[in-house]
């Protein structure tokens, strides 16, 4: 019951663990029945209408329920205050108020699936979405209220990077986590309320009829894509700069060496984080938005390739002359640098103008946001789960298994999405429930890769689970890092650290003695 | 080097599918070679710097501004000549001739309408001549749609609020998919359509005596299809009813008064005049307001809903 109540931030994150982790199970399966009905072009065993409930909710519930939290609420949650040697958050309470609030939003959108469902696509585009049937509007203020979780945690990181450092830690003495997740928490600060403004005007839509979005009623269905962007397109990086954050942090403790370009790094997230609210209108290069706009969002998402490019040469440099070791969270490091670099790499297919008209919204899309999304954020929150592990749960798990788990989602996730890619550039368009013949080939390579990619998956939770059944027998630091959280017992204690940290050395000064003094 | 461009994309239907192919298979060569740099040094510093023992001592590089320099202005150089390059393409992807055919099309779901300069529709079916910009003017009757040609390498939304447009010019006679590449629910993956790129003959051949698969329909369920289609249902109704014309039911074969006083025989050939000049018998109790269908319907058309007409007994 104490955890019901609980301010502590390490509960509240563990909570936020296990809620995000049952939402991927959830979105995973629903993936998992896509990918089998789409094994041949003909109705399987889904009529049309489940086929676009179930790829609706794939998408709501893998963005709103997981991926956004997953980093932030759940490791951030735990990690952040550890790392910056502090008791807790700076608002434990708001903190504890975002879990129930996020709780909230989770069973309403539950609510909504169980009572009629949506079919909107998770992009919920106007007119479709204020015409057809189906829970929608309870579904948008699901969303409107899993934004304010998201609004919350945002505020707290802010405060708690600003105001709780330890004595001496000064900004560039922050590791790059922090960086990365303070990058975070300002686009969700600044953009989340334009979602929860949009989604509220598209319910009063539905429910007043009032003439905003829908063509029929005088309004203009184009308004809703460039609302409905102007917070997506931000959200995207709010999905993926705690990923890069997280690789912030393995890639050095692994090589046991020095980050290199740490301004480089931490500049370019916050970079990326102001780039990234200007260059909505990429999504919208067929929408109709005029052609100026168009060249326009074409040139500033070139721009905005550059930061996240710097930081692939960074990760890789970091790795010259290391001490490299490949345990688990280091494999899934590497993973994440090379599904990135092809994520990154096929952005710049959807950025040139007149390649995106041939690409868009073809399977080309849906395998390049899997890669950055799923092959970037994912692999990076699986990396950031087995590194913390020991750190969380006291426990140490089994590394071969480990390992082969990691093996084969990397394995799996390229069959999958390979295909997609190939499927795409021939002209298979997203969202389709049966297809040309010519596309089969492909489907089915793609079908079989979901198994490979799901068998890795349980096999890396069975190994975890299967750790928690053990006596403690984590070290303070497995890894040998020299980042603070590592410098307090496993699991720590209630108020982390038996007394103050003080800031002695930096967090990746990896040829200093570790000297740490009591304050 | 076609085989290599094959592997990746569609048959190329227009010049434009080659310009847009060229800049595809630049970024693809980019691609590989970035992805080779990246994983290779990968590979590489995995192989050299594997730990050894806990004890190793690494050397403590912190940073150096001119490999990372480097490493910026580079790959900004090539996104730049990348955007040049798709921008370039995009205008003239945008900007559609002056002297090209233009051709109104509505989506509604699930099916694309074509209508033609000279008021013919089709549904699902556009046949335009090789060599000539073609012009689409497009609006949705309902949500909206997306019109995309995989082998044009061109795609536009299709809105229920606004006009928009997209031009292409084909000069290689064949079939093209159409497909529909917006959202638009239940039956989107089935809201496909053909083009039928053909040479200027064949063309005109096809304005003169409509679609090759309109031409061996037996006359009556021609006939079904245009009073529907070109808009005879919404003054003549086959039920009885009085509308703003006289009803067909029961109409052929019949005398009639007309405005003029004059009795007429609805045979044939009434029939044939009032379609080409409607004002010239009108039956009493009716204004003379039908527009004139003169070089909107061909003979064969024209049999086809006298023999339609005449069904409705």
């Amino acid at each position: 019951m104490s955890w019901l109540t609980t301010v502590d931030h390490k509960r509240i994150g563990l909570m936020y663990l296990w809620s995000v982790l049952t939402a991927f199970l959830l979105g995973g399966l629903f993936a998992l029945a896509l990918r089998l009905e789409l094994l041949t072009p003909k109705e399987d065993f889904m009529t049309a209408e489940t086929y676009n409930k179930v790829f609706t909710l794939h998408g709501a519930v893998m963005v709103f329920l997981f991926i956004i939290p997953a980093i932030p609420a759940a490791l951030g949650n735990f990690v952040l205050p550890l790392m910056l040697g502090a008791k807790d958050v700076a608002f434990p309470r708001l903190n504890l108020a975002s879990y129930y609030v996020y709780m909230t939003g989770a069973i309403m959108a539950l609510t909504a699936i169980l009572t009629g469902g949506i079919d909107t696509g998770w992009t919920f585009y106007t007119p479709y979405s204020t015409t057809t049937g189906g829970a929608v509007t309870l579904m948008t203020f699901s969303v409107f209220v899993l934004g304010f979780s998201s609004i919350f945690t945002g505020i707290n990181f802010v405060a708690t990077v600003h105001k709780l450092r330890a004595p001496g830690m000064g900004w560039f003495d922050l590791p790059l986590f922090v960086w990365g997740t303070y990058a975070t928490a300002i686009i969700q600060v600044l953009a989340t309320p334009v979602l929860a403004i949009t989604l509220l005007l598209l319910a009063f839509e539905r429910m007043f009829q009032i003439g905003i979005f829908d063509a029929k009623l005088g309004g203009d269905p184009v308004l809703f894509q460039h609302f409905f962007w102007f917070y997506s397109h931000p959200a995207v990086y709010i999905m993926i700069l705690p990923g890069m954050a997280i690789i912030s942090e393995i890639i050095p403790t692994f090589s046991k060496k020095h980050i290199f370009g740490y301004r480089a790094i931490a500049f370019s997230s916050v970079a990326i984080a102001l780039i990234s609210f200007i260059v909505w209108g990429h999504h919208m290069f067929t929408s109709g938005q005029s052609q100026l706009a168009a060249v326009i969002f074409s040139f500033l998402t070139f721009l905005v390739a550059i930061p996240s490019g710097i930081k692939v040469f960074n990760w890789v440099a970091t790795m010259y002359r290391g001490s490299i070791a490949l345990d688990t969270p280091m494999l899934y490091a590497i993973s994440f640098l090379l599904l990135f670099t092809i994520g990154g790499l096929t952005g710049i297919f959807l950025g040139a103008l007149s390649v995106d008209i041939h690409l868009h919204d073809t399977y080309f899309i849906v395998a390049h946001f899997h890669y950055v999304m799923m092959g970037g954020t994912v692999i990076a929150f699986l990396a950031g789960v087995h590194y913390w592990w020991p750190k969380m749960f006291g426990r140490m798990y089994n590394e071969t298994w480990a390992r082969i788990g990691c093996l084969l989602v990397f394995i799996g996730f390229n069959v999958t999405f390979l295909n997609q890619f190939a499927m795409g550039a021939k002209g298979m368009p997203r969202r389709y429930y049966s297809y040309l013949d010519q596309f089969q080939g492909n489907h089915i390579g793609s079908t079989v890769g979901s198994w490979i990619l799901a068998l890795g998956l349980f096999i890396a939770a069975g190994v975890l689970m299967a750790s928690l059944r053990k006596k403690y027998d984590a070290p303070d630091n497995p890894w040998g890092s020299k980042t603070m959280e590592w410098e307090t017992q496993s699991p720590p204690i209630t108020h982390n650290f038996p007394n103050n940290p003080v800031m002695l050395h930096g967090p990746y000064d990896y040829n200093e003695p570790v000297v740490r003094r009591e304050a | 080097m076609s085989w290599f461009r094959d592997f990746f994309l569609p048959m190329q239907g227009t010049a434009h599918a080659a310009a847009v192919d060229n800049l595809f298979m630049f970024i693809v060569l980019l691609n590989i070679g970035f992805f080779l740099l990246i994983a290779g040094l990968i590979v590489v510093f995995v192989a050299r710097y594997r730990r050894k023992s806990a004890n190793d001592r690494t050397p403590n590089i912190t940073h150096h501004l001119g490999l990372e320099l480097t490493w910026s202005i580079i790959p900004l150089l090539l996104c730049l000549v990348v955007f040049f390059w798709g921008f370039k393409d995009y205008m003239t992807a945008t900007v559609a001739p002056g002297d090209a055919l233009e051709i109104n099309l509505t989506g509604e779901k699930w099916i694309w309408t074509f209508e033609y300069p000279d008021g013919m529709r089709s549904l699902g079916e556009l046949y335009v001549p090789a060599g000539k910009p073609v012009k689409l003017i497009m609006q949705s009757k309902d949500v909206l749609h997306s019109f995309f040609i995989p082998n044009f390498r061109i795609k536009m939304d299709v809105l229920p609020n606004r006009y928009t447009e997209q031009w292409f010019q084909s000069n290689i006679p064949g079939e093209y998919q159409v497909q529909c590449t917006e959202y638009c629910g239940k039956g989107h993956s089935g809201m496909n359509a053909k083009i039928v790129v053909m040479s200027q003959t064949q063309y005109e051949d096809y304005l003169q005596n409509g679609p090759p698969n309109l031409r061996t329909m037996p006359l009556a369920e021609l006939g079904a299809l245009l009073y529907e289609s070109r808009g005879c249902s919404t003054c003549h109704s086959l039920n009885g009813v009085k509308g703003q014309g006289p009803t067909w039911k029961g109409s052929y074969g019949n005398m009639r008064k007309m405005t003029d006083g004059r009795d007429m025989m609805m045979d044939e050939n009434y029939i044939r005049t009032s379609i080409l000049q409607p004002q010239a018998m009108v039956v009493s109790g009716f204004e003379g307001i039908m527009p004139t269908y003169q070089g909107l319907l061909r003979d064969r058309e024209i049999l086809a809903l006298i023999e339609f007409i005449k069904k409705q007994k």
